[in-house]
Order: structure tokens, then sequence, then C-alpha cells
């Protein structure tokens, strides 16, 4: 077994137990929490009977250890309950709501990442002139100024204004692939704007980095122009943080976007966990936990595995 | 008498009632069948129903948590989505009182002990079964049991047998209520096959849209029952409810045009979205209040003068401007309003910082008081509660504010702490107020209000037929309630709607919620 082989199988190992480390967290977090489901669901509303009849009904009076257990072992099987709430199988629920999140998340990454690849190469080429200048200037300001009010000024300007897009994003299945994207257009847009920043420093950054090594004075002294440069020399030597911040920030699309949901009304992962928080909905809560504590897991060891395989010395080893 | 035929003819001609009923009800109002058929003609005019389309609801108060199970139901959208496949026996009325809907007529017995509803005949629920009076004997079981987690429940408690037979469903209560018709309204009640007993959740009633999508939190689709029994509701083809909690969202998304309508306009924001030329913004008064409240039992508020005190230390004008906008009206310390039926005035109490300083003198009281809040015991709480403190300061009273998470309010501060801010959303009659959180032995009696006369009163209130009595003797639990008890109430809350162009068939609703009572997307059609 190679050095690479055997650091990538170092590396998913340690994720999975991450990952099972992260469900005891989740659902010892979930069993503290203050307050108490059958209040939370009927609310103002509710009376001591009624409150005890749906305590009863609930089953929270099992002992926790032979529940954590019992969850973990459904969910491996792919069966993570049923909401407390409503009824409704997580897994179903779970399965549109997660598949609108990544079709969200898929189109903003399509856009934003090879935009913020390409303005950070752009501000190498042209640092410290003015074009480097411009796109730092625009692209901090934009990360710098909250999502939810770059949300609401594109909304007034575009949907009500223009009337190009609609300010609600509601998608679902009847809906033509053209319809859903025009539906999306604008939580996109912003969602670009936000994460450009930061993916779009950390090349300019990594690069520059690169470019003071001896080995590409070299290459501008075998008469390569910059371009060729930063794409032959510099670009594959820096891109193991770059996909670091890239994934970083692709879990952040998926795990991350509540406050973008809540003001487009998308029907994603993020609002779908707060409904369920705000009603002590616990196996909710802790399915929507293990789900983003997997996408970060495994968004990170993709990186994790991208730098490793990047390292021509682990690739080739002597 | 003519106000009441006016909106009869309205009624009529919007096709919300057949035009052999209109003229009954007019003949028993003493006029003659050419004056009413005259009115009738001249209100067809006015109106002009027009039928299909898709009515698009931007609606505020529904999560991914939600059950389609009606005895669950606790916000707007559960109230929403009920309305549009399922019905009660009775409707809230703006003149009437109430209106039948799958009781064809009632009639009580001369103690108001007894009441017989008589069903409509031919109504078919969504699933093809006949609606008989035993699924409504079914429904009120399910509702009523000891297991019930019903929403209702409190309504169910004070029956003491039911039966159904021959189309004719008879409800015995312990004690008379004079009441009971409008408390059968209620969305909870909606009518389901068996009594939704085998699937609660089904969503199958008698009601004029069938659910073809749901989704909660997101998104409910209803296309029109072909089989409903009356036409004069469901003039749409489809019905789209899509849930926008975010106020800014809900507002954008009516006027860029993408719904029709939307309920609860911030009421901070409703004059400026009015200006808008697409939209009118409408607003109903209703029952809800924003209150504050003590515990009557509890030091230092078991001290009748500092409650005065209190009472007199705020500024019930200025809340109604700061926290409300203008939209609503002033409070009394009465959890009774103009809405409510059997409503007579009393005098105002106002805010008198010379009246608040001598209780509080006489009270002996020289600590300081603390007030609970927070932002979801009603909009503005924590604002309306700086105000107070400000004008209490004026009548020498102290005040600290505690701003306490939203996160369990409902259940570690309301009716644990003895002082805090809180908000309740009304009931369509006194009686059921007043039971729900005055009796000594009410569940939520969240001011520790024990009165002996108060209880008395009550009792003696549901049992009375005449009216005139009824009135005053509501009046004077009104007084009582102001004087003795731990509620200072500032505020009525209006309902604050939005509709958006080509949306027709706009009616007042006296009582009730949002969107008139959640019918307008019912009642009102797009032109």
């Amino acid at each position: 077994m190679g050095p690479a082989l055997k650091l990538v199988v170092q590396r998913v190992a340690l994720g999975l137990l991450l990952l099972l480390a992260c469900s005891v967290l989740i659902f010892t977090g979930t069993m503290i929490l203050p307050g108490d489901v059958a209040q939370s669901i009927l609310g103002q509303s509710a009376t001591p009977e009624a409150l005890a009849n749906l305590r009863e009904e609930l089953g929270v009076n099992d002992p926790p250890v032979q529940r954590y257990f019992e969850w973990l072992f459904n969910a491996l099987q792919g069966d993570l309950g049923t909401a407390l709430t409503n009824g409704r199988s997580i897994t179903e629920s779970i399965g549109s709501r997660l598949s609108n999140t990544l079709f969200l998340a898929f189109w903003a990454a399509i856009i934003s990442v090879p935009l913020a690849i390409f303005l950070g190469l752009l501000a190498v080429r042209y640092k410290d002139r003015w074009p480097d200048k411009l796109i730092s200037a625009v692209t901090l300001a934009s990360i710098s100024i909250p999502e939810f009010l770059i949300g609401y000024l594109l909304m007034y300007l575009v949907a009500v204004k223009l009337r190009w897009f609609p300010s609600v994003s509601m998608i679902n299945d009847s809906m033509t692939l053209g319809e859903k994207l025009s539906s999306i257009a604008i939580p996109v847009a912003v969602l670009t704007l936000v994460v450009l920043a930061h993916m779009m420093r950390m090349t300019r950054a990594a690069i520059l980095n690169v470019m003071q090594s001896a080995y590409i004075e070299t290459a501008e002294l075998k008469g390569l122009n910059m371009f060729q440069v930063i794409r032959r020399h510099a670009f594959p030597n820096a891109i193991a943080p770059i996909v670091n911040v890239v994934m970083l920030n692709l879990a952040y699309l998926v795990v991350g976007v509540v406050v973008i949901e809540v003001v487009f009304t998308y029907p994603g992962m993020g609002q779908y966990l707060v409904d369920h928080v705000s009603k002590r909905d616990v196996p909710v809560v802790q399915a929507c936990g293990l789900i983003f504590a997997a996408v970060y897991i495994g968004l990170n060891l993709i990186a994790d595995v991208v730098s490793i395989l990047s390292n021509p010395r682990l690739r080739h080893p002597k | 008498m003519k106000d009441q035929l006016q909106y009869l003819a309205t009624r009529a001609a919007a096709g919300l009632m057949g035009r052999r009923e209109f003229l009954g009800r007019a003949a028993a109002l003493g006029v003659t069948a050419a004056t009413a058929n005259m009115l009738l003609s001249g209100a067809v005019k006015a109106a002009g129903v027009k039928k299909g389309g898709t009515i698009k609801v931007g609606i505020q108060g529904g999560g991914a948590s939600d059950s389609l199970d009606p005895a669950l139901g606790a916000n707007a959208t559960a109230s929403q989505v009920t309305r549009l496949w399922g019905e009660p026996l009775l409707e809230l009325d703006p003149v009437s009182g109430v209106w039948p809907r799958l009781a064809e007529s009632f009639e009580a017995s001369a103690d108001a002990r007894v009441w017989t509803f008589k069903i409509r005949e031919g109504v078919t629920f969504s699933n093809g079964k006949t609606l008989t009076a035993e699924d409504v004997l079914a429904t009120y079981e399910r509702h009523s049991g000891e297991e019930s987690k019903s929403g209702a429940l409190g309504i169910m408690r004070g029956i003491k047998s039911m039966h159904a037979g021959d189309g004719l469903f008879v409800i015995e209560l312990e004690t008379p209520n004079a009441d009971l018709p409008y408390l059968l309204s209620d969305y909870h009640l909606a009518i389901q096959p068996d009594g939704g007993k085998d699937d609660p959740a089904a969503g199958i009633g008698t009601g004029p849209y069938i659910l073809k999508s749901v989704e909660p939190g997101v998104r409910f689709v209803g296309e029109k029952n072909p089989n409903y029994w009356d036409d004069s509701v469901g003039h749409a083809e489809t019905v789209e409810l899509i849930v926008i909690n975010d106020d800014t969202a809900r507002v954008a998304a009516l006027q860029s045009g993408q719904v029709h309508m939307v309920n609860r306009v911030p009421p901070r924001t409703a004059k400026l979205v009015a200006r808008a030329p697409n939209v009118t913004v409408h607003s109903t008064s209703g029952s809800g209040h924003y209150v504050f409240i003590m515990h009557c039992d509890t030091a230092p508020f078991d001290n009748k003068d500092l409650r005065l005190a209190l009472k007199y230390a705020i500024n019930r004008e200025e809340m109604v401007e700061k926290i409300l906008s203008g939209y609503g009206s002033v409070g009394n310390d009465s959890p009774i309003g103009a809405s409510y039926p059997l409503y007579t005035e009393r005098e105002q109490r106002s805010y008198d910082p010379d009246k608040a300083a001598f209780h509080l003198k006489q009270s002996g009281f020289d600590g300081t008081i603390l007030l609970r809040t927070s932002d979801n015991s009603f909009p503005g709480a924590p604002d309306a509660s700086a105000l107070f403190q400000q004008s209490a300061a004026a009548a020498g009273l102290k005040m600290e504010i505690k701003r306490e998470p939203n996160d369990g309010y409902w259940s570690e501060v309301w009716n644990k702490q003895p002082f805090c801010t809180s908000y309740w959303g009304g009931r369509p009659v006194q009686d059921q107020m007043f039971s729900t959180a005055y009796l000594s032995t009410a569940d939520w009696n969240d001011t520790r209000f024990k009165n002996e006369q108060f209880d008395q009163l009550l009792l003696a209130a549901r049992g009375e037929l005449d009216t005139a009595k009824r009135t005053q003797m509501y009046a004077d639990m009104s007084d009582i309630v102001s004087e003795e008890g731990g509620l200072i109430c500032p505020m009525f809350n209006d309902f604050v709607d939005g509709y958006g162009e080509g949306v027709e068939g706009i009616v007042d609703a006296k009582q009730g919620f949002d969107l008139n009572n959640f019918y307008a997307p019912l009642k009102m059609w797009l032109a």
C-alpha cells in the first residue's frame, strides 16, 4: 500500500469515527435541551391533562441510553423515525428538503466556485493594479453586508420593481428545470455574493504565496507569459488550500443558509430544522444534526483527500 | 335593521345565499317581497362574482412540524388549511352571530341545556361517503374523550351527553349555555368521516376544496370539490397557500404580484405598504389583546392598591399609537372588547399619574417591580414594557424590565412568574373568554384571579336567555375584573391583511381571526 492510499484510508476511518462521536454529541445535546416537547406542541393552549396524554403517547419516558442505540441502529438502516409533531416519516420529509437544499447549493456552487477562482487569478495577474483593487473592494463589500440585507435589496430591485424573477423561491416537482432556475435566481445570486470573497481571496493569497518561489522565477525566465506561469506552475501547487476553502464554503451552502431560506421562503433543510427545534421535535433535530455533520465531515474529507493526492511527494514515493 | 338587510342583500348578490332564502329572511325583517327584490337586483349589479382561477395566499404562522389533524391545529396556517377541506357545524357571522353550515338549523330547549342540530342532507365527504349525524357525533367524541389532545377540549368539557339519529344531533349540557352555537363554530371542530378516528390527519372532509398537495410549512394546494354542496362558497378553481413566515418576504410577495392576499401585515409598515398602488391594506378589529398580567395571589401583587396603581400608571393611547401604529383600539383592563356580542361601553380608565401615586402610597409598597417580557409574548412587547416603565416612573413607581428568551417563554415564564407580558387571541363569546382564564378554577387562570361573586355571575349568565340581563351581567363581570383583577389590558390589536390587484368581494368580519376569519380565500374571487 502506497503512503497516499494509506493516508486516505486513515482519513476516511477518522471521518467515520468523528461522525460516530458527533452522533453521541447530538443525542446528548438534544437530551439536555430545556423545555418539553408536549408543552411546545400544544403551546399556550395546553391543559395539564392534554399534556400528560401527549407525553405518554410520545414515549419520552424510556431510558436515554436505550433510546440512543435504537436510534443509531435505525438511522444506519436509513430509518430516521417519525416526527413527533406531525407523525410524518422523517426520511421522506428530509428526502425532498435535502434535495432542495442540494439543488440550491449546487447552482450557487456552479456559479460561485469558477467565478471566485477566475477572479482570484485575475487579481493575481493584475496584482496591486485597479482590477485587483476593484475585485477586492466589491467582494469584501458583499461579504460584509449581512446576507438578509443583500437578499432584501435584490428582492426589492429585481422582484418588486423590475419583476424579472419571483421573490418567493418556491419549487416543486411539477415545475420544469427552467422554471426552477428562474425561481431560485435571486437566492443563488445572493449566495454567490456571500461566498465569493472568501474563496477568491484564498485563491489570490495561495497563488501569490507560491509566486514567491524560485521555480516561478525560473519559469518567467524561460519566457512563459504570466497566465501560463500561473496556470502551469503556480495553480497546481496552490490547489490544497484552495480546495480546503472551497469545501468549507460548499459546506456552508448546504448547512448554513437558513436565513436565505427564510427570506426567500425556500423549502430547504435549514428551515425544516428550525421549525422542529422550536417545537422540540427531537427525532427531527437529531436526524438533521446527523445529516449536517455528515455533510460537513464528508466535504472536509474530500478536501483532505484532494490535498493528499495533489502532493506529488505522497503520490510518487521514493 | 337596515344594515342587516343591506348585508343580506350583498350576501345574496354575491351568491352566498339563495334568492329564496334572502326573500324569506327579508320578510322576517318586515320587508315586502317587491322591495326586497329591488334591493337584491341592485346588489347583484354591484357584485358580479367570477368563478375560476387560482387564488394564492401568502400566509404567516405555519411550520414544517404542522399536522393536518384539526384537533392539533394551533396557528394561522392550520386554521386556513382546515377551512379549505373541512367545515364545522356553524360559521361565525358579522351580523347575525352564527350562520348555518353543516347544521341546517338548530334549536335549544327553554333552559338552554339541550341543543338539537339538524344535519344538512345530501352532503358528501371528499372520499365519497355521505355525511350523517353519526359522523358529527364521532367527531365530537374524538375532541372530547379523556385521551383527547384537542385544542377544542375546553369547549367540549361542559357536555354531559351526546347522541345522534334521524339526521339529528343532540347535545345535552351539564349546565345551561346560551352560547353553545358560537363555540361550535371553532375551526378545530371540522366534521370528519367517522370523526377522523381512523386517520385524523387524512384531510378528508366536506369542505369546498380537496387537498392535492400537502407540504407542511411550505405549501398547500386545494382544488375545487366538484360535489361541494354550497355554490356560494369557493369561487376559485384552485387555492394555493404558501407559507411565508418572514414579514418582509410576505409583503414583497404581495407587492410583486406572486400572491393575491397575505395575513399579518406588520402594523409598523402597514401605512407604507398601503401606499403602493396595487395593494389594499384591510384591518379588522378582533378580540385579541396584548396584556400585562399580575398574579393576584403573589406578593407584592396581592395588594389591590398596588394593582390599581399599576393600572393607572399605563398610557393606553400611547401604546396603541406606538406599538400598534394605530391598528388597534384602547383596552380597558377587561378581556372583553367591542368585537364581542352583548358588549356594552364601560367607563374608560385612563393614564393618571396622580391616582397611580395615590394608590401606590395606599399600598405601602416602595420597592422595585420586576416585569418579565420577550419578543414572542406579543410583537413589540419589550418596547411596550419600556413605555410602561417610563409612564410608571412619572407616578413614582419603579419598574425593572427583564428580557426573557423567546424559547420556552410559554412554558417557563407565562403562567409561572408573577408579572409578565402576554397575549390572548380572544374567544368568540364572553362566557368562553371568562371561563378560560378568569374563573377561579380555570386551567389558564394566568392572573390567579379568584372572586366568588364573579364566578357566580359567570354561571348565572350561562343560563340566562334574556339578552338584556345577560349583557348587564357581562358588563358587571368586566367591572369586577377591571377593579379587582390582575389584568392590565392596554390594547386590542387589529388583524391587518393585505390584498393585491384583482381581488374582489372583500367584506368586514367583525369576529374571528386573520383573513376574514380565514374565509377570505373561499368567499373572495379574482376579477
